[in-house]
């Protein structure tokens, strides 16, 4: 019952976005602008009918009802009610009516601004989102349907369909098979819902991107209206990335937060576009310039998020990650195929219009730097899709080599893959270069800008972070070279950007006579964009010691230790002190050793690192016991015991300097970002009012 | 408008040089069992990746060294085939199971993965030893019938 009521709500919602293209399409085209208003209220209406459908599966999944396939592929009856609720996103079909929930939701929340200035728009911002829509309740009702149930058939087979075929009954398994244990992390839970966000809400500017193609008002305003959202994709795409680095180095028992691994990279393409659409974006509304590159990035961006979400979910790429494998990977070509033509189509055509109004001259000018900024992160954006499509490549290239065979030897058709040394050796130099620009835009001036000029801004805090680096390499005894370049990059950047506060802070706490403090917080608050991102900034050099803390200075050992016996790594001692082995309530066995950790001969606290045994998949999961400061994080791992006499057990212990600044970073730069996109005091129509009537005095 | 073409230039030309040599020293030829076994002597100390079935009883695991001893079953690799073959999981238990597919001894030295088991597929990165081992360097596991791809007919029984 509850099944048909949610399939019911799918389909009506295809019927209804289908309408709301067609009335829009209409009403634009005819200039009809009630048809338009139909289309607004379809738009309006697929949120609440997919609410209906989300609801359901939630509903099955709470209620155990395992004749639904995919109730009962991820969930199980020992599973907290919380886990059932949030395995809505655990597989493919459920993620899928997710994803189109939170399209549904921004969709709305974009038909329901004030339109009256941007009326021309609105038809075709309603096109775009409920194709994008349709798109996915296609792929939802034709080819992963999250409503399936099991059927019995009179030979004893059990088929899956929506609705009872001939002769069949309704086929009810016992339990579920559960989602796996490695899984159930809270940043596991939260980690892909954050990313969808960060996904949908990327449609939103590529919406008023193709409305102003279509209607021809090329200004900025459309990047205008589209900034915040942006800029809250951007911040939803950032969490996500970093909930999924904190999940892997919670449970995946590596000490690692990040492997590139295919589709960890896939993850990150939209928000390697996104980040320098971010950046020119400003160049265009302050200068005029970059128009055909923000369009470029802007398309980029879409297609990249639609092609993220297809690697992320077909199984095309062997990784740990792709659990799920189906077979709606031509759909997802077609539609990246048919946007992007459509797309550069219509750029193509407004191409003459989109004139800048200014011109690049000096290239140590701010928005030189920026288009420098912008190119980088394309460059890395390259390097990350050569490296996904390597293997898919090479093994293509066979057919080269099978039709001039004077080279078959080089295309020989073989599937070669690149490793985390490709992406790390590649992609090194190229951030090390964005930290460089980091600190060196906020200096430059627009317009032009000469090297004397620049050099005259720089040498100050380069100064400062090269006295601040003679210290790390005196006290810190640091000698690795990439670490020394590197932390040099990340305290000019911390210089330049602390400079910048105190001399805005300065001046205003001089021009009206008030505190520095004051000051500081008022100057936040006034130009919110620029030192939010001042902030963001911050939050990444942060990162990026943390990082550097433990690429480059992890230390691991291990040892197989009797009870009482010790083992060191650096300054700390971990003895062992007892291990227990006991069944809890919710299925699971458990193995919890006892450590007692010292640092330079002091006890610092005691230390549980254990391993869970989940009878019902058969699999184990290791739970690391960590010791976390703001120095470092000492990570401990129970790798085997004797199960009998529990007198001898394993253990692998981890070293990780500086890795909470990573982590510390993160939460700075999300403080950055949220700052960055509170609204204004002034909305700009405000401002735009009062410019006017000065203008008239004038 | 000439100094940014010289900009550009030195810019692409950096990032094509970053590429190419770093694919060259990340490159890793993804073989089946039976590829790295056929090229034999040529294979040896290249850095591969390959990827078998595991085959449960031949799992040992030296607490002392850490030092984890299995062997693993050539399957297809290509996904169209295990397609063919009636999804992964079912590829895994035929691979396990056959007594005339290519095996190879594997040696990796770390924790013991939580996900190795009989019938997972092993997908490791390293280097044939020429004792005929193949050493990886990482290691990962995926259970199938743990997850989505097990097909309905098995779970009615």
């Amino acid at each position: 019952m509850i099944a048909n009521v949610g399939y019911g709500a799918l389909v009506i919602t295809l019927l209804t976005a289908l309408y709301g293209i067609g009335a829009a399409l209409y009403g634009a085209l005819r200039g009809r602008p009630r048809w338009v208003d139909s289309a607004r209220n379809a738009m309006l209406l697929t949120f609440p009918l997919l609410t209906i459908s989300a609801l359901s599966i939630t509903a099955l999944l709470v209620a155990n009802a395992f004749e639904v396939s995919y109730v009962q592929a991820v969930t199980s009856r020992s599973m907290p009610t919380y886990l059932r609720i949030t395995a809505l996103w655990g597989g493919q079909p459920g993620s899928l009516v997710f994803w189109s929930w939170l399209m549904a939701l921004f969709a709305t929340a974009v038909t329901l601004r004030d339109w009256r200035r941007d009326r021309e728009f609105l038809p075709w911002v309603i096109v775009v989102s409920l194709v994008t829509l349709a798109f996915f309740l296609i792929l939802s009702i034709g080819f992963e349907n999250p409503f399936q149930r099991y059927w019995a058939t009179p030979s004893g087979a059990v088929i899956t369909a929506m609705f009872q075929p001939q002769g069949t009954t309704l086929f009810v398994p016992p339990d579920g098979r559960g989602l796996n244990p490695l899984l159930r992390h809270p940043g596991m839970i939260i980690h892909p819902p954050m990313l969808y966000l960060g996904f949908v809400s990327l449609v939103i500017p590529y919406a008023f991107a193709m409305a102003a193609l279509v209607t021809g008002r090329t200004d900025d305003r459309w990047l205008r209206l589209t900034r915040r959202w942006t800029l809250w994709a951007w911040v939803f795409l950032s969490l996500g990335l970093i909930l999924g680095g904190r999940w892997a180095y919670d449970v995946l028992g590596w000490g690692g937060y990040w492997g590139w691994d295919p589709v960890e990279v896939a993850a990150l393409l939209p928000w390697l576009t996104a980040t320098p659409f971010l950046h020119s974006a400003m160049i265009q509304e302050k200068r005029g310039i970059f128009k055909h590159w923000n369009m470029l990035l802007v398309i980029l961006t879409f297609e990249v998020m639609i092609w993220a979400t297809f690697l992320t979910r077909s199984g095309v790429l062997s990784s740990v990650h792709a659990f799920a494998q189906s077979a709606i990977g031509p759909l997802f070509f077609a539609f990246i195929i048919i946007t992007t033509v459509l797309s550069l189509g219509l750029l193509i055509k407004r191409w003459p219009e989109l004139k800048s109004e200014g011109e690049l001259r000096s290239l140590l000018s701010r928005e030189s730097l920026f288009l420098i900024n912008n190119l980088l992160f394309i460059a890395i954006l390259i390097v990350c899709i050569w490296g996904v499509f390597f293997p898919i490549f090479t093994e293509a290239a066979g057919v080269i080599g099978q039709i001039f065979p004077g080279v078959a030897h080089i295309f020989t058709g073989q599937k070669v893959t690149v490793g985390p040394i490709f992406y790390e050796s590649a992609t090194g130099p190229l951030w090390a270069a964005l930290l460089f620009l980091m600190g060196i835009a906020p200096l430059s001036a627009w317009g032009s800008s000469t090297a004397r000029t620049l050099g005259r801004a720089v040498w100050k805090p380069a100064l400062v972070a090269t006295l601040a680096l003679g210290a790390v390499f005196v006290v810190a005894g640091v000698r690795n070279g990439v670490a020394l370049l590197a932390l040099w990059l990340c305290m000019f950047v911390t210089a330049v950007t602390l400079y910048e506060f105190y001399r805005a802070a300065m001046a205003r706490s001089r021009a009206h006579g008030m505190n520095m403090l004051v000051a500081l917080w008022q100057l936040a608050g006034r130009n919110r964009r620029r030192y939010g991102g001042y902030i963001i900034h911050l939050g990444v050099v942060l990162m990026a010691v943390g990082i550097i803390g433990i690429e480059l200075f992890q230390t691991e050992t291990q040892a197989s230790l009797a009870l009482g016996e010790s083992v060191t790594l650096g300054r700390y001692t971990a003895r062992y002190d007892s291990l227990a082995e006991f069944d809890t309530n919710d299925n699971r066995n458990v193995a919890r050793a006892v450590i007692t950790l010292f640092k330079d001969g002091v006890p610092v606290g005691e230390l549980y690192p254990r391993r869970d045994y989940f009878y019902e998949s058969e699999q184990p999961m290791t739970i690391p016991g960590v010791r976390s400061s703001i120095e470092d994080d000492f990570y401990i791992l129970l790798i085997n015991w004797q199960p009998i006499s529990t007198q001898t057990a394993t253990f692998k212990l981890y070293h990780n300097p500086l890795v909470n600044w990573l982590w510390f970073g993160a939460a700075i730069f999300l403080l950055g970002t949220f700052v960055a996109a509170w609204p204004e005091k002034e909305p700009d129509a405000v401002i735009e009012t009062r410019a006017r009537r000065a203008a008239v005095q004038a | 408008m000439n100094k940014f073409m010289i900009g550009g230039i030195i810019l692409l030309a950096g990032v094509v040089f970053l590429i190419v040599t770093s694919t060259v020293a990340g490159a890793q030829y993804f073989y089946t069992v039976d590829e790295l076994i056929e090229r034999g002597a040529e294979a040896v100390g290249t850095p591969a990746r390959i990827s078998g079935a595991v085959i449960g009883e031949t799992i040992e695991y030296d607490l002392a060294t850490l030092t984890l001893n299995f062997e693993i079953a050539h399957m297809p690799a290509d996904s169209q085939l295990l397609n063919d073959e009636g999804g992964l999981a079912l590829a895994l238990y035929q691979a396990v199971n056959d007594p005339s597919r290519t095996r190879l001894r594997v040696e990796y030295v770390g924790p013991l993965p939580d996900l190795l088991q009989n019938e997972a597929q092993a997908i490791m990165t390293g280097r044939l030893g020429e004792d005929g081992i193949f050493y990886a360097d990482e290691l990962l596991l995926k259970c199938p019938t743990r997850y989505e791809e097990a097909a309905p007919e098995q779970t009615g029984n």
